[in-house]
C-alpha cells in the first residue's frame, strides 16, 4: 500500500507516548485493545470518530517519551494509514517503521494541512496532496526497502518473507 | 561536499558512494548486543521469525549484567532465557557471571568494538563505542531480533554536530566533566537525532577511558552517536586486543556539519549534575552544601581502571564519612583483578568502602545500593532521573570519580582539593 487517502486529524507539538497510549492501558499488547485508547487523553472519542485510512497530522517531536512499541501499534490498529509531522522522536520513528506504520516528515504539510482536510499521500514519490485546498507538498520519498517493511506489515514479517525468498 | 565520519561509515556499510543526512539506508552491522533486560524480548521476537540460526554467532554478544548475579527469581528466569539461547545458537560471546562485566566496559576491553564498524545494541548506552571510532547506537528489541536474523538493519543518516575542545585541562577535570559541561550547554535534547563528533587537541590527548566516558553520555544529549576519530591512542589500546580486522574512518576536511561548537576547557571545573537531569550541571565551586547518604563509584560511565586509580589516590589513608555508604563497583572482572594487584581494592576497604563484583546494580536502582525515600546519592553514573537509583523521592547527583571519592570522605559534595 503505497498510496492512501483520508481525512486529516490534526495535533500539536511534542505529542508524547503517554498521550498516544497512556501507561494505564499497557497491560495488553493486543493491537485491537490498544486501538480503543489511542489518543484518549487528547480526544476521548478519537477511536470512534476516526475512519479507516485517515491520516494523522502533527507538529514537531511526535512520539517523544518512552520506547513503547504500543504507541505506533495503537495508531495503526485504530485505522490510521499514515502520520505526517514536522519531526518524530527517534525511537518512535524506528518503532513505527518496524511495526509497519508509514510516517512522513514534512514541516510544510504539517503546518498547512487543517483538521478535516482530505489528504492524499504517495509514499513512493513522497508526495502529499491536500485535496481540500489543492496544495501539494513534497517529503523525502520512502526508500524501496522501507516500503517493503510497511507492505509486509512490519519488520518481523518482512524478515520472514525475505528469508523465505532467499531459500 | 565531503562526508563526516558517521556518514562515511553508513555509506560504506550500505554499499553506497555517498549518503546525506535525512536519507534512509539499509546497512550491514558488525556486532549486535543485548543484555538481560532486552535480549529475552528480542529472543522471543527472533523465534517468531521462524529461522533456526542467527546470521553469525560470533557477531551476537549477550551480556547478563543489569540484575546479575541474579538478584531474584524473576531476573534469574530472564538470565536463563539468554543462557539457553546462547548455548543453542553457539554464541561464543556470552559472558556468564565470573567472566562478565558491565556490557559497555566489557566489549571494548575484549576488543569486540572496532573503528569504522557499525555496532547496534538493545541498550541506549551502546553509543559508548563511538570512543573507538565506531558508529554505535541503541535500538529496540524488535530491531535486535531482525538484525540477529539478517545481519543488517536500517538507519536514518543523522546530521553531525562537531565539538572542538581546546586549551589546558584543569586539575581533576576528566572526560566526565567535559561531557557533563557539554550537556549542560546544549541540553538533554541538544543533539536529538544527530551525531556528536568530539574533536580538537584536548580530545587527541585524552585517555581511552576518558573518551569512553564521553561517548557513553552522548545519548544524554539525545544523540544517536558520540564518535571520536581513531588515532595513536586508539591503535595502542587495540594492540593485541582487536578481535577482527578493521579500517578506521575519518571526516573529510570539507564535510558538512549542522553546527560547530568550540569550548576552551580552561574554563571548565569539575562538574556536578543536580537532580533530575544530566543537563543540570554546574562547576564544583557553585554546588553549595549537599550532604550525602551514599556514594557510588562504578557503572559503564566511570567503572574503569583510570577511574578506580583516581578514586584510590584520593581515598588512600582516609576514612569514609560515618554517615556515608561508599560502594565501589569495578566495571569488569579484569578491571577488578588489576585493581586488586595495584592495591586499589585494599585502599577502598581500608577506607571502609564496600567493593562489589561487576554489575549495573545501583545505576538503574536494581540492587547493590538502592536508595530509600529522601536519601541522596552522589554517583559516577550517567543518569539522575527521578527514582533512577531507588525511591521516587530519592536524589542522584552525577560527577567524576575524584569528586565522588572526596565527597565520600567529607560526607557532602566536595572538591578533591578539600581532601588532598
Ligand atoms: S551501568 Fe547503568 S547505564 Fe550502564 S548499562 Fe548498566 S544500567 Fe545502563
Amino acid at each position: 500500500m503505497a498510496e492512501m487517502k483520508g481525512k486529516a486529524w490534526k495535533f500539536g507539538d511534542d505529542i508524547d507516548t503517554d498521550v498516544i497510549i497512556p501507561a494505564r492501558y499497557l497491560s495488553t499488547s493486543e493491537p485491537e485493545e490498544l486501538a480503543k485508547y489511542c489518543m484518549v487523553d487528547a480526544d476521548p472519542h478519537f477511536f470512534n470518530k476516526v475512519n479507516k485510512g485517515d491520516i494523522m497530522v502533527a507538529r514537531k517531536n511526535f512520539g517523544c517519551g518512552s520506547s513503547r512499541e504500543h504507541a505506533p501499534l495503537s495508531i495503526k490498529a485504530a485505522g490510521v494509514s499514515c502520520v505526517i509531522a514536522d519531526s518524530f522522536a527517534r525511537i518512535f520513528y524506528r518503532n513505527s517503521i518496524n511495526i509497519g506504520l508509514p510516517i512522513l516528515e514534512c514541516a510544510d504539510a504539517a503546518e498547512k494541512i487543517s483538521q478535516g482536510d482530505t489528504v492524499f499521500v504517495d509514499l513512493k514519490k513522497g508526495v502529499i496532496k491536500n485535496e481540500t485546498t489543492g496544495e501539494t507538498f513534497y517529503a523525502s520519498p520512502f526508500p524501496e526497502f522501507m516500503q517493503e517493511i510497511i507492505d509486509a506489515g512490519g519488520l518481523i514479517d518482512y524478515v520472514k518473507k525475505k528469508l523465505i525468498e532467499e531459500k | 561536499m565531503g562526508m563526516t565520519v558517521v556518514e562515511k561509515i553508513l555509506a560504506n556499510h550500505g554499499e553506497k558512494e555517498t549518503v546525506e543526512p535525512g536519507e534512509l539506508v539499509k546497512a550491514r552491522v558488525d556486532l549486535i548486543l543485548g543484555n538481560d533486560i532486552t535480549a529475552p524480548v528480542a529472543i522471543r521476537e527472533f523465534k517468531k521469525i521462524g529461522i533456526k540460526k542467527v546470521f553469525d554467532p560470533e557477531r551476537v554478544v549477550l551480556v547478563p549484567d543489569h540484575f546479575t548475579p541474579n538478584k531474584d527469581i524473576a531476573s534469574a528466569e530472564q538470565a536463563k532465557i539468554m543462557k539457553e539461547f546462547a548455548r543453542e545458537q553457539e554464541i561464543t560471546n556470552y559472558f556468564e557471571v565470573g567472566r562478565m562485566g558491565i556490557e559497555h566496559a566489557l566489549l571494548p576491553e575484549r576488543g569486540l568494538t572496532l573503528p569504522g564498524e557499525i555496532i547496534i545494541g538493545a541498550d541506549s548506552h551502546t553509543c559508548t563505542y563511538g570512543a573507538l571510532g565506531a558508529l554505535a547506537t541503541g535500538i529496540g528489541s524488535t530491531d535486535m531480533a531482525a538484525a540477529m536474523a539478517l545481519g543488517e538493519t536500517w538507519f536514518k543518516v543523522p546530521s553531525t554536530i562537531k565539538f572542538v575542545y581546546r586549551g589546558e585541562l584543569n586539575q581533576w577535570v576528566s572526560g566526565k566533566d567535559l561531557i557533563l559541561f557539554t550537556i549542560g550547554e546544549i541540553g538533554v535534547d541538544g543533539a536529538l537525532y544527530q551525531a556528536m563528533e568530539f574533536t580538537g587537541p584536548v580530545i587527541r590527548k585524552l585517555s581511552m577511558d576518558s573518551r569512553l566516558t564521553m561517548s557513553n553520555m552522548a545519548i544524554e544529549a539525545g544523540a544517536k552517536a558520540g564518535i571520536i576519530e581513531p588515532d595513536e591512542i586508539t591503535y595502542a589500546y587495540l594492540e593485541g586486543r582487536a578481535q577482527r580486522n578493521y579500517r578506521g574512518m575519518f571526516s573529510d576536511g570539507d564535510a558538512g556539519y549542522s553546527q560547530i561548537i568550540e569550548y576552551d576547557v580552561g574554563e571548565i571545573e569539575p562538574q556536578v549534575a543536580f537532580p533530575h537531569l544530566p543537563e543540570n550541571s554546574r562547576g564544583i565551586k557553585d554546588v553549595g552544601e549537599v550532604p550525602l547518604d551514599q556514594v557510588v563509584i562504578g557503572s559503564c560511565t566511570n567503572g574503569r581502571l583510570e577511574d578506580l586509580r583516581i578514586a584510590a589516590r584520593i581515598l588512600e589513608g582516609k576514612k569514609v564519612h560515618p554517615r556515608v555508604r561508599l560502594i565501589v563497583i569495578p566495571g569488569t572482572q579484569k578491571i577488578y583483578q588489576q585493581a586488586l594487584k595495584e592495591g586499589l581494592i585494599d585502599i577502598f576497604i581500608e577506607a571502609e568502602g564496600a567493593v562489589s563484583t561487576p554489575t549495573c546494580g545501583p545505576c538503574l536502582g536494581g540492587h547493590m545500593g538502592v536508595l530509600a525515600k529522601g536519601e541522596r546519592s552522589l554517583a559516577t553514573t550517567n543518569r539522575n532521573f527521578v527514582g533512577r537509583m531507588g525511591h521516587p523521592e530519592s536524589e542522584v547527583y552525577l560527577c567524576n570519580p575524584a569528586v565522588a571519592a572526596a565527597s565520600a570522605v567529607t560526607g557532602q559534595i566536595s572538591s578533591p582539593e578539600e581532601v588532598s
